[in-house]
């Protein structure tokens, strides 16, 4: 099964650069579909992101943040071929985790 | 036409037997992903500021969120569009000067709840952040950033002409 996320981390020097988007509804519990009823919300609450096992960026999410949502941050102490694991998880729930590696 | 009834019961029998394959590895797949990292997420996700979410005012949701008020400073930098033509998708990025950041939170006044994003800026981590925000309407929109136990904030009006929040 494809992964939710997509990510893109590359180190300069000792900085590392980390993209990730992730596919999402992100559905914020205000918008009506075509037969009037409320969408229920529908959002990831928490995104985690930890490089060798040490936890390096949190992310806590209300509605407010876009469909298919993007982060950019960096972080000191990567290097190139390290792990960078990402794990999400939705107020259902649901949860997704990838693993990638510093480029 | 019944060789046409044929090849084509023949071809749909196929694709369901294909059909059925992928339901079968989406179902497993599923199966397995939300139990594996599940233990670990459980203890983190308990410390999700849910009450600070659920503020509407902005002044609500940082005092929910750190006990305490933000001052301005020049040493907050909030990139944002002056106009978004689009509210669902509004770029926003900070990053500050001050050292020994902790936290960095993207707020949307106007928005039905005030907060919109909280990062934990742990050790070793740059105090900059970009993300893309959902705006209800025309906002100012305020960046907190939680220094050496201060906060400290920056805010910057954003028009938008078509809302993100409803149809």
């Amino acid at each position: 099964m494809a992964s939710t996320i997509r990510v893109r981390a590359t180190a300069t020097g000792d900085t590392t650069e980390v993209q990730a988007l992730i596919q999402h509804p992100m559905d914020s519990g205000f918008v009506k579909d075509a037969q009037g009823q409320i969408i229920p919300p529908h959002f990831i609450q928490q995104l985690t992101f930890e490089c060798n096992g040490k936890a390096v960026f949190v992310a806590d999410w209300g509605t407010a943040v876009s469909k298919d949502p993007y982060v950019k941050f960096s972080f000191k102490g990567g290097n190139k071929g390290d792990d960078l694991k990402i794990s999400w998880i939705d107020n259902k729930g649901a949860s997704d985790t990838t693993t990638a590696k510093i480029s | 036409m019944t060789t046409t009834d044929d090849e084509f019961s023949g071809y749909s029998a196929s694709r369901r037997l294909i059909l059925k394959g992928v339901g079968l590895v989406a179902l497993t797949g599923l199966g397995i992903l939300p139990f594996g990292p599940m233990p670990a997420l459980a203890a983190a996700n308990d410390k999700w500021p849910e009450d600070a979410f659920k503020q509407k005012g902005q002044a609500e949701a940082i005092k929910s969120l750190y006990g305490k008020t933000a001052e301005p400073s020049d040493q907050v930098k909030l990139d944002a569009p002056e106009i978004a033509e689009n509210g669902a998708v509004v770029p926003i990025s900070v990053t500050t000067t001050l050292t020994d950041v902790t936290s960095i939170s993207f707020l949307v006044a106007d928005n039905p709840n005030a907060l919109a994003a909280s990062y934990q800026i742990l050790p070793g981590t740059l105090p900059s952040v970009a993300n893309r925000l959902k705006m209800a309407k025309t906002s100012n929109v305020t960046a907190i950033v939680e220094a050496g136990g201060k906060l400290y904030s920056a805010t910057k009006e954003v028009k938008v002409t078509v809302g993100g929040c409803g149809g």
